[in-house]
């Protein structure tokens, strides 16, 4: 069958992205595979000026999961458009992640990568645990979350415009709304959920930030449930996410109403193991008979 | 002879066995088809390993050949005892050579700085490079036959201090001091062990004046540079991942905390 997938203008592939802060810049793993072969890629998440990122330690092991403390470190936009972006080849579908602490600087990082050819689609990061000013407090208040929505799209250009939202709120659909209502062309989630793990000898987080972000197998059920209730609450196209590590797991999401998946810390478990899904995901919908994405998608019996 | 195109290998066990102390495991992995340099690294995942472990573990190479792939491991949580319990025809995700390795100094005395499981890359260098300007100074808590110790001896000359107690350590750590400062404007040393003991060779090393690298063991996620979850924190301020700048730094690059 077709792979194929659209998103609005954003046309991909196959349903497979690479989840922000999982794949680089896509040049860490072009020798385990052809980005090309991919959906799409969300680069690492870029900020105006450079940033260095939170303490050691930044990562604990959980069960059927992990907990990361990042803190956003990255080269800030200059040095990406001098020394990365040039470098990745320009047949892969390329997803500029925007981090920023104030709506205006949102917009500065859309106007920049408004101008970018090989930027495919922007995608606005409201929802980092792990840093603390911008990132989650943007995407747990809907009036913030409109607001830094409306000033990323004034200046994204024709580049479609994706909100990532965090599963860190009471109602994941009060926020889906609000940034809908202020011009998202489509929505990603679920972001980390907020969590902690201690040891009892030392007596001390075992993040130095003390508190992290969960992803992983382990966060899956949560982010079924949040994808299924936004594709019910919105009409933008859906990206889900959260603890995928099979190509069932994306059939998964896409059951319940999803366009498209992203995959992020199964890039861990295996650096060709994105490459790999795309195939294992064709191979399954072939066996289960499904004639096009269009065809199975959100056809959930309830 | 490395494959650009495939660098992931899914390894059989050829043999995984306990020494004579249960804590050090000898794993023997069937022929990668690549070799390495000492210090370099690989990233295992048991295939079994399903979606309950979710990291691979990263682990020096302590030899490789046609033979196999050779790594030495002490268990210290979760993911090293299970791996101690694979059994011979298990498959095991690999992927690597990865990282920067040590770089031997050919005109002047390279002093190896082992200490405990930290003396895994030696074996490698020492089966590969038999020459007269490279020597070893062994530091360990268990007994010394429990180590791969006369492997290295056996090829270039080499002494074993152990530690039991408190003192045992202040008295390695003299000695420690007193070889760095002996190679000053001379030499260059080069170390792997537990973290307190880089800490100490890298004090010696910027206080003596003696060249050195120290190879760090980061918690990993991917061994790839993406997760930034291994980071070493240069003297410039900035962190960088140990996985590709690393896992061998000079020591005059990094910080190595309080």
């Amino acid at each position: 069958m077709d792979q194929t997938v659209k998103l609005g203008s954003l046309t991909l592939a196959n349903p497979i992205i690479t989840a922000s802060g999982t794949f680089g810049y896509g040049l860490e793993f072009m020798r385990y595979g052809d980005l090309s072969k991919l959906g799409g890629l969300c680069l690492k998440g870029i900020s105006l000026a450079p940033r260095t990122g939170n303490p050691m330690p930044r990562i604990a092991e959980t069960p059927c999961g992990m907990l990361n403390a990042i803190g956003l470190q990255n080269v800030g936009v200059d040095k990406f458009l001098a020394e990365k972006l040039p470098y990745i080849p320009a047949d892969a579908t390329l997803i500029a992640n925007l981090y920023a602490q104030t709506p205006e600087d949102f917009g500065e990082l859309a106007a920049i990568f408004a101008h970018e050819d090989k930027i495919a689609a922007l995608e606005v990061n409201i929802s980092c645990p792990n840093v603390r000013e911008g990132g989650v407090q943007f995407g747990q208040d809907p009036h913030m979350a409109a607001g830094v929505v409306s000033a990323v799209k004034k200046r994204a250009g024709a580049k479609p415009v994706i909100v990532k939202l965090s599963p860190n709120v009471t109602d994941v659909r009060v926020i889906a709304r609000a940034a809908v209502g202020a011009g998202a062309d489509m929505l990603s989630l679920i972001n980390t959920l907020s969590g902690m793990a201690v040891d009892i000898r030392t007596r001390k987080s075992r993040l130095a930030n003390v508190v992290g972000g969960l992803s992983g197998p382990a966060i899956k059920p949560v982010a079924l449930r949040m994808v299924h209730q936004v594709v019910q609450a919105v009409n933008v196209p859906v990206i889900g996410m959260g603890g995928i590590v099979s190509a069932e797991d994306v059939l998964e999401f896409i059951l319940v109403g999803a366009h498209a998946v992203q995959v992020g810390t199964y890039n861990f478990m295996r650096p060709d193991n994105a490459f790999r899904l795309v195939d294992e995901v064709a191979a399954l919908a072939g066996s289960l008979g499904i004639g096009s994405w269009d065809e199975y998608r959100g056809t959930l019996k309830v | 002879m490395i494959d650009s195109q495939t660098p992931c290998r899914d390894l059989e066990v050829l043999s995984c066995r306990p020494g004579s102390d249960p804590s050090l495991v000898n794993l023997i992995l069937s022929a990668p088809g690549w070799t390495c340099r000492p210090g370099q690294f690989v990233m295992l995942r048991p295939a079994q390993w399903g979606a309950e472990l979710i990291w691979p573990r990263p682990f020096s190479v302590c030899d490789v050949s046609d033979d196999g792939l050779r790594i030495l491991f002490q268990t210290v949580g979760r993911g090293t005892r299970r791996l101690a319990e694979l059994v011979p025809g298990q498959k095991v995700t690999v992927w690597g050579p990865l990282g920067r390795w040590f770089r031997i100094d050919e005109s002047r005395p390279n002093l190896i700085l082992a200490g405990g499981v930290g003396i895994a890359p030696f074996v490698m260098l020492a089966r590969r490079e038999r020459r007269d300007n490279l020597s070893m100074l062994f530091g360990h808590r268990l007994d010394l036959q429990h180590y791969p110790y006369d492997e290295i001896a056996a090829s270039i000359p080499s002494e074993a201090m152990q530690q039991k107690t408190p003192a045992d350590i202040a008295a390695f750590e003299t000695v420690l001091s007193d070889r760095i400062r002996a190679l000053a404007g001379k030499g260059q040393v080069l170390a792997c062990g537990p973290e307190p003991m880089l800490k100490v060779v890298r004090k010696y090393c910027l206080e003596h004046g003696t060249d050195g690298q120290v190879s760090l063991e980061n918690r990993m996620a991917c061994g790839v540079g993406a997760c930034l979850g291994c980071v070493a924190k240069t003297i410039q301020g900035d962190y960088v991942q140990s996985c590709v700048h690393g896992p061998v730094f000079d020591v005059r690059d990094i910080e190595l905390g309080a």
